[in-house]
């Protein structure tokens, strides 16, 4: 593998940056709910 | 003809294989990513685009999802209209977001390829606008969902503005033959990319089309759990 991405990191590595975080943050994001609701649900039907 | 598909559209079918289906899914999306950025960062660099080809294997898969989920979100609009299929609304309302996140990292990193190789970070031509288009359609029909309270009247009007906005599939994929501006014209179909570059961009696109049907199946899994939330909350206030 070649990380030499001169002369264009400044361009090359905030894409793989913003990559990374945004597609990190909606897994995050998307899990984060998951975990959320299901613990609404599992409350709810502990009190019925 | 569609029998099969709304033997499995009973949520509880749908939560039973799915929640099977998950593990798999997310390990096969780790794995074709990672895939992915190991053939990326072997390639050698363009003859043109020297090492900036890199950007080509986030950015291209991010664009091609980004069109693909709002075709998805269309097809399920389509069954919401027709069949009045409460997974086909959860369906849709979930993709949506995911496809307004896919559109704007492919307008982010399009742009940061854009700079170094046509001198520019925008331009208004008819790939990037209409891709800037189906940024706000996505926004505009989340923003609907969440304006109408009555669901049963929200999925109906979301899933008209959805199929009327699919309108902008085709202009995406044709507008760089209809309007011969900025952006480069199609070349994976048409043989253009070498395949040391087009193994990689595959991997990625399987890798990107891999994490979107996961997180799709999560986040339909999640709205159907707040649903049951919901009817149990509303089942003790009527007690």
């Amino acid at each position: 593998m070649n990380f030499d991405v001169s002369p264009y990191g400044a361009f090359i590595w905030p894409a793989y940056g913003l990559t990374v975080v945004v597609l990190g943050g909606m897994i995050v994001w998307t899990l984060a709910k998951w975990r959320a609701a299901k613990a609404k649900l599992a409350a709810l039907e502990a009190k019925t | 003809m569609f029998d099969w598909l709304f033997r499995y559209a009973n949520p509880a079918r749908f939560m039973g294989l799915s929640g099977a289906l998950l593990p798999w899914l997310a390990a096969a999306t780790i794995l074709t990513i990672a895939i992915g950025l190991y053939l990326g960062f072997s390639a050698p660099p363009d003859y043109q685009q020297g090492r900036t080809v890199l950007i080509m294997f986030v950015h291209v898969p991010a664009a091609s999802m980004a069109t693909m989920v709002y075709f998805c979100l269309a097809v399920a609009s389509l069954f919401s209209l027709v069949n009045r299929h409460i997974l086909a609304d959860v369906a849709a309302r979930t993709a949506a977001p995911l496809g307004a996140v896919f559109t704007l990292l492919a307008l982010a990193t399009g742009s940061l390829w854009g700079k170094p190789m046509w001198g520019t970070w925008w331009e208004w031509d008819g790939r990037m606008t209409s891709t800037l288009v189906q940024f706000f359609l996505y926004l505009g029909y989340s923003a609907l969902w969440n304006a109408i309270e009555d669901e049963t009247k929200a999925a109906r009007i979301c899933a008209i503005l959805a199929l009327v906005g699919a309108v902008n599939i085709p202009i995406i994929k044709f507008s760089v033959d209809w309007w011969a501006t900025l952006h480069q014209g199609e070349s994976i179909m048409s043989g253009q990319v070498a395949p040391v570059f087009l193994a990689p961009l595959l991997t990625m696109m399987g890798g990107y089309f891999l994490l979107f049907v996961t997180l799709w199946l999560v986040r339909i899994r999640t709205m159907i759990v707040e649903r049951r939330a919901r009817s149990l909350m509303q089942a003790g206030a009527a007690a």
